[in-house]
């Protein structure tokens, strides 16, 4: 029965991306001006990189909610992050950077879990409190720390990242010296509409990136093990369901928590520091810019799994490139989006999900409307883009969702 | 009653003494004498014109926080006050610019223009947490950056004027539509005020501290938003809808919001630019959770972060330390106020019910 379901599932999956992938392809080729960016290995792999953040704030945002803990203050433990990933890059080099970002993180996880899980105060309360100390908390620090290094109160002198490389024979990286053939590279110049492109976009996970990314992407694997596979993921996600019953088989709750809420500190700092160390090469004030309640939107639509996560933060991330690119790719995505709403009315018509149709469709044909009498889109479009991404998700796609049953409330020893 | 009274004063106390612990902390960290530091702020800080400046200070942080306030009441986060703010502002800012009007009318047109504006970016986030369960604190946070970033970055850039100074703006709002200041008032009872003007919004301030008072402690609606606050199943099965609640709590939170940039663009400023204050919506948050929702209360914190805001400024001046030490202090204050109410709440819980249980024992023997 359930494979029988999770067959379906895939096929279904499947033939969404498939579809996705022709829409994409035959978008960007028939546009009013047509682009090549939407599907190019240059695009994929900044799409990519940027969603390394975002992914990270998920997973860290999964392990507390996993253990009943709403964890608001993602946000704040990512700026924490930002600012001790670059100190420790300047003094040490990026890798002891990252390290310094996640135990920063950890810190105010720890804050965190003090509040919600001895204290019991308000969970959104405290994460909220959190997210208005930490950027005080840096700004104190880089008045103190980065004025007399170049930098200034607001942002730090520029770091040098980790160094990228290609993979051998999918694109066209060195094997101990030798430069191997660049097959996805080779079949997306060949220009075959959908085959062209899809190797573009694969070959974007292949080219250039950064040791940094390809550590971060074994987070996702990691996150499976640990949370899936072992007695700890088991005790921990117990007490995010049932933390009575957990109780009662004499799992620790109040450590288990403690345990989410850290790891969670954990990954949210590493993404912090990613950001500011491998994408922006400083760190400077604001620049997070809420990508901690991005992580939370994506762990909702990734349904608090780790893969459906991975998954969302793509999504986020390719948006984010929007705004590196020019102004075609943009403006060729109204189009996409468009007919992307109007599908989505078509198949809400079988569902019988009135209001949906309505307004998916009203929307349709205002964003083709937009689509077909402008030449380009302002220049802060593409910014806002992922937050309009973020709601348009979260108002279409959140069907049939099971967050875990005992999450937000806060929990004492003794309660049935 | 005198125990009641220590209940809720000892919350902040203990906050406030753990704060000043800790400020000590970092001011001895980054070498300075935390005792000279805090006497230079006392000193800078009981002149008149630090107190008109920390009081113009407080009005944008008092209607912020009543903003967040509503919500709270019900457990309602409205994280958004910040973008509905800055949005209402600038687009009753681009109104009052734009139309002529005889003075009383013209201030009243701007204001209910902010209101309105207030209310309907706020109300977005009600329905989608009516219609398809949309957290608001995610919701209102990406609305800020979509407002923010997205509408007011792009209708600054399309309506601006041509400005000597290269500066990028709206028009300025004719003299009809500024509000007076209040420093005559306040000259009556003191001295001449130099370069500070206290802004006529405090009037404005007062009369919605006053309304929300009343609307939450007096009104059938407030009664529903604590209801539903306290126990929404509870208060769902007593007949209060829900829905309606969160709509109604939202937009009015948007439209006091809409208020918070007005104090400063028709006190001062006359139009806006790109130095619009930026922060008092999160600021509001703070000032909140410290006043514990309470009309009262929140005025009194929104007073006491205004002031110490103010008056750190004589800290980088005298080169004692850096002010960002406030930045650090609110946030601890914040935190540990928090936390000591949330213990503070708890102990009371358990002595209530001590003397609940003591007396059944007197009445049973």
């Amino acid at each position: 029965m359930t494979t029988l379901l999770r067959d379906r599932k895939r096929t279904r999956m499947l033939s969404l991306a498939l579809s996705g992938l022709v829409a994409i392809s035959l978008v960007q080729q028939y546009a009013r001006f047509p682009t090549q960016d939407l599907t190019s290995s240059g695009t994929w792999s900044i799409a990519v990189a940027w969603s390394i953040p975002i992914l990270l704030a998920a997973l860290g945002g999964m392990y507390a909610e996993r253990s009943g803990i709403v964890n608001i203050g993602l946000d704040g433990m990512m700026i924490l992050g930002t600012w001790f990933g670059a100190m420790f890059t300047i003094l040490a080099g990026p890798w002891v950077g990252m390290l310094a970002a996640a135990i920063a993180g950890m810190l105010g996880g720890l804050v965190m879990a003090v509040a919600t899980v001895t204290f019991k105060v308000d969970q959104v309360i405290a994460g909220v409190a959190l997210n208005l100390m930490a950027p005080g908390i840096t700004r104190f620090l880089a008045e103190i720390h980065f004025t007399d290094r170049g930098g200034s109160i607001t942002q730090s002198p520029t770091i040098v990242g980790v160094s990228g490389f290609s993979f051998p024979f999918l694109a066209g990286g060195n094997l101990f010296g030798w430069k191997s053939p660049d097959l996805l590279g080779a079949v997306e110049r060949t220009g075959f509409i959908v085959i062209s492109d899809l190797a573009g976009i694969l070959r974007g996970f292949f080219f250039n990136m950064s040791w940094l990314t390809l550590v971060m992407i074994l987070g996702i694997p990691f996150s499976i093990w640990l949370l899936w596979k072992t007695a700890f993921g088991l005790r921990l996600r117990s007490c995010g369901e049932h933390p009575t019953a957990a109780d009662s088989l004499g799992v620790k709750v109040y450590l288990y928590k403690y345990y989410g809420v850290l790891i969670s500190g954990l990954f949210a700092g590493a993404g912090g520091g990613f950001l500011a160390i491998e994408l922006s090469g400083l760190y400077k004030e604001g620049q997070n810019q809420g990508r901690g309640f991005i992580g939370l939107a994506t762990l909702i639509f990734g349904n608090w799994k780790p893969v459906g996560t991975a998954l969302g933060s793509l999504l986020f991330g390719f948006t984010e490139t929007l705004r590196l690119r020019d102004q075609d790719a943009p403006h060729a995505l109204l189009l996409l989006v468009s007919v992307a709403l109007l599908a989505l009315a078509f198949f809400a018509i079988f569902r019988r999900r009135r209001t949906t149709t309505i307004v998916a469709a009203a929307l349709a044909v205002l964003i083709g409307f937009a689509y077909f009498t402008t030449n380009g889109v302002p220049d802060q479009l593409p910014k806002i883009t992922p937050y309009l991404a973020v709601l348009a998700v979260l108002l279409f796609g959140t069907q049939r969702l099971r967050p875990p049953a005992a999450e937000g409330r806060p929990w004492s020893k003794g309660e049935t | 009653m005198i125990k009641r009274l220590g209940y809720a004063a000892a919350a902040p106390v203990i906050a406030a003494i753990v704060a000043l612990a800790f400020s000590a902390v970092v001011l001895l960290i980054s070498d300075a004498d935390p005792m000279v530091a805090f006497k230079a702020v006392l000193k800078y800080g009981s002149q008149l014109e630090t107190n008109i400046e920390a009081l113009n200070r407080a009005t944008a942080l008092y209607l912020s926080a009543i903003a967040v306030a509503i919500g709270f009441r019900m457990n309602l986060f409205n994280i958004g006050v910040e973008g509905q703010y800055i949005l209402a502002a600038f687009m009753a800012a681009a109104v009052g610019a734009a139309i002529k009007l005889p003075p009383v009318l013209h201030v009243g047109v701007i204001v209910l223009t902010a209101m309105a504006v207030g209310a309907i970016w706020a109300g977005l986030a009600a329905l989608m947490k009516i219609t398809k369960n949309v957290h608001e604190v995610i919701s209102t946070i990406m609305l800020n950056v979509i407002a923010v970033a997205g509408i007011v970055s792009y209708f600054l850039s399309r309506w601006k004027v041509p400005d000597p100074t290269l500066d990028t703006r709206l028009g300025d709002i004719p003299p009809s539509g500024w509000v007076p200041s209040l420093n005559s008032w306040v000259e009556f009872f003191t001295r001449d005020i130099r370069r500070v003007h206290l802004y006529g919004f405090l009037l404005v301030a007062i009369v919605v501290g006053i309304f929300y008072h009343v609307l939450i402690n007096k009104t059938r609606l407030g009664f529903d938003l604590r209801a539903t606050g306290a126990n929404a199943l509870a208060a769902e099965a007593s007949g209060v809808s829900p829905k309606r609640t969160v709509l109604t709590t939202m937009m009015m939170s948007g439209a006091i919001a809409g208020l918070v940039g007005l104090a400063d663009l028709l006190g001062s400023a006359h139009n806006y630019n790109l130095r619009f204050a930026q922060g008092l919506g999160f600021a509001g948050i703070a000032v909140a959770l410290l006043g514990r929702n309470n009309a009262w209360g929140v005025a009194i914190a929104a007073f006491v972060l205004g002031w110490l805001e103010r008056s750190s400024g004589v800290l980088a001046v005298q080169g004692d330390a850096p002010r960002e030490i406030v930045t650090i202090m609110t946030g601890i204050i914040i935190l540990s106020a928090v936390i000591a109410f949330a213990v503070v709440e708890r102990r009371r819980l358990a002595d209530e019910v001590r003397t609940a249980a003591a007396a059944a024992r007197e009445l049973a023997t």
